[in-house]
């Protein structure tokens, strides 16, 4: 096949892998509890009755979101498709496992980015920022990507009931956000505590919109930007391997 | 003549030490319905999906019209369908919806599809609900929409896995229309099926596979044939005998419980049935129903099948 035709076929089957997920899975209880409800009671939860100024804290919850929200799609998708039957026929059409993969993640991505629009949104009207567009577009794309790979990455095990894999989702998002600089800024912490903060990719996220925001961050933009696409790459890659080696399993 | 449009040689498939496909080999012609018979654990699915991409096989070639799937799966994948056993619709989608969206990934332009998803769902007797839920639909509906959505890139080999499993008896019966009208249509159908009567109805050639070989390909017809020394008999008593005493008469080769009837099989069917008539005096039974049987496809499968797990 020419590679023309197969770049064609290849954009075309993400787009139409993405628009099934978008048309399916939005809507889905999981999605809408762990991508938009979950964040805004953690945001409740920590924020209410406490002295804490929404002008600094904005930007955390702000990455809260959109790790939530991007993080949501991916693990339901393909338990959900292996569970429904769907997962099989998917895999004859004249597509590969990494547009599928690609697919998933860009759903998952787009779902971030709109929650992360309207959150914006309201935090521009009500907060008085001085905001750097640049930051906020090009990092809501690196992290939305990034966070939606791995949602992708989550529901690589072999399940064949999507809950199963929420929980392990869970087990390993809530982790990575108390990590990240969102409760306790990076500048608090311990030496250990710092190292473990490196760790988690919704740190460099944390700091860019602190950046675009308010015009404080704690590590250079430039390595926030490139932690961010090295880690895209390895959730991707490790997505593709463990999708791949899983593929049949759990049918 | 015909000529092959899948070309099996020499696939093996091994899941750690087991191996579920054991170096088979065959070819299907042209526009013919193939059937793929085999008991349970056969290996027929792990064949399916190694035919149609899903699977990458141990070693051996698949030749689906020419190119070979391992290389070439995309462009292999063009030219073909696959319908696995149930449920492979999305649910939340409409009957359309689903049809839309299998065409666009074969590049069909949006539009297009719109017009020929309706003509397909008319053929299907689905177009009045085109716009309702799959989720609301029974079984055999569920199933045609299956089968709508996998014949919309108008496919050049069809494959279905029971496709007739579980469903009432219309759906059935229309399934199996559609499958011989595509079939007239020229494209190829690829078969597997538990039903045997239903391979018998539809296959113009059959492989039989147990434990991960071939245990023959042939013609039903010519595999019917083959045992035409054995034939059988079926009678019912006006009381249940005990299948165990006709047993220990040497002219039954194996007796099969059929309802109220039994099925007797025979090399020599006149000795047989003189010997049922003295059995039946002797015991002072009444015959209800006596028949004589040529084999069915059913009978070689059990032959075919039976004799390799001796």
């Amino acid at each position: 096949m020419k590679t023309k035709n197969l770049i064609a076929q290849f954009i075309r089957g993400v787009a139409i892998t993405a628009e099934k997920n978008i048309r399916i899975y939005y809507a889905k209880a999981p999605v809408l509890i762990f991508g938009i409800i979950f964040p805004i009671f953690l945001f409740l939860s920590f924020y209410l009755g406490r002295k804490i100024d929404l002008y600094v804290f904005f930007p955390g919850f702000l990455a809260m979101s959109l790790f939530f929200g991007s993080s949501s799609v991916g693990p339901m998708i393909t338990p959900w498709e292996k569970n429904a039957g769907t997962y099989e026929r998917l895999l004859s059409f004249p597509i590969t496992v990494n547009i599928i993969i690609l697919g998933d993640v860009i759903a998952g991505m787009l779902y971030g980015i709109i929650i992360n629009i309207i959150i914006l949104t309201g935090g521009l009207i009500f907060l008085a920022y001085n905001v750097n567009a640049w930051g906020i577009i090009l990092g809501t794309i690196l992290a939305s990507f990034c966070f939606s790979s791995l949602g992708v990455l989550l529901a690589s095990p072999p399940v064949k009931s999507p809950s199963t894999i929420m929980m392990l989702s869970s087990v390993i998002r809530f982790p990575l956000l108390f990590i990240s600089g969102i409760f306790i800024p990076i500048g608090d912490l311990t030496l250990a505590g710092k190292i473990l903060c490196y760790i988690s990719p919704v740190t460099y996220i944390v700091d860019i919109f602190n950046f675009s925001l308010k015009g404080t961050n704690n590590i250079a933009i430039g390595i926030d930007f490139i932690a961010l696409i090295l880690f895209s790459c390895l959730f991707f890659f490790l997505s593709s391997i463990f999708q791949k080696r899983n593929l049949l399993k759990g049918l | 003549m015909q000529e092959p449009i899948i070309k099996v040689k020499d696939l093996t498939k091994r899941f750690n030490n087991l191996t579920v496909v054991d170096n088979i080999s065959f070819s299907v012609l042209k526009a013919t319905i193939f059937g793929f018979l085999g008991p349970n654990g056969a290996g027929k699915t792990t064949t399916i999906r190694m035919l149609t991409g899903l699977l990458i096989p141990d070693s051996g070639e698949i030749l689906i019209d020419g190119i070979n799937i391992k290389n070439n799966s995309i462009k292999a994948k063009m030219k073909l369908a696959v319908i696995p056993e149930m449920g492979n619709i999305y649910v939340d989608l409409t009957a359309k919806q689903n049809i839309v969206l299998a065409g666009r990934y074969y590049g069909f332009p949006r539009k297009e599809l719109y017009k020929k998803a309706d003509q397909i769902l008319n053929m299907f007797e689905l177009y009045d609900r085109k716009d309702e839920p799959v989720r609301n639909f029974s079984k055999g509906m569920k199933q045609r929409v299956n089968i709508a959505s996998a014949i919309v890139h108008e496919p050049e080999i069809l494959f279905l896995d029971e496709p007739t499993s579980g469903l009432d008896v219309n759906s059935q019966r229309l399934i199996k229309n559609i499958i011989k009208d595509l079939n007239r249509k020229g494209t190829t159908i690829f078969l597997t099926t538990h039903n045997i009567e239903e391979a018998n109805q539809l296959c113009e050639e059959v492989a039989i596979i147990n434990k991960g070989k071939i245990a023959v390909i042939d013609r039903p017809e010519v595999l019917r044939n083959t045992f035409e020394q054995t034939m059988a008999v079926e009678i019912s008593f006006n009381i249940p005998a005990e299948s165990e005493i006709l047993q220990e008469n040497n002219l039954i080769e194996r007796i099969e419980k059929v309802g109220d009837k039994l099925k007797l099989y025979t090399s020599d069917v006149d000795k047989l049935v003189k010997y049922l008539v003295n059995f039946s005096e002797e015991n002072k039974l009444k015959i209800i129903s006596l028949e004589i049987l040529k084999p069915s496809l059913e009978d070689a499968f059990i032959k075919f099948t039976e004799k390799k797990k001796l």
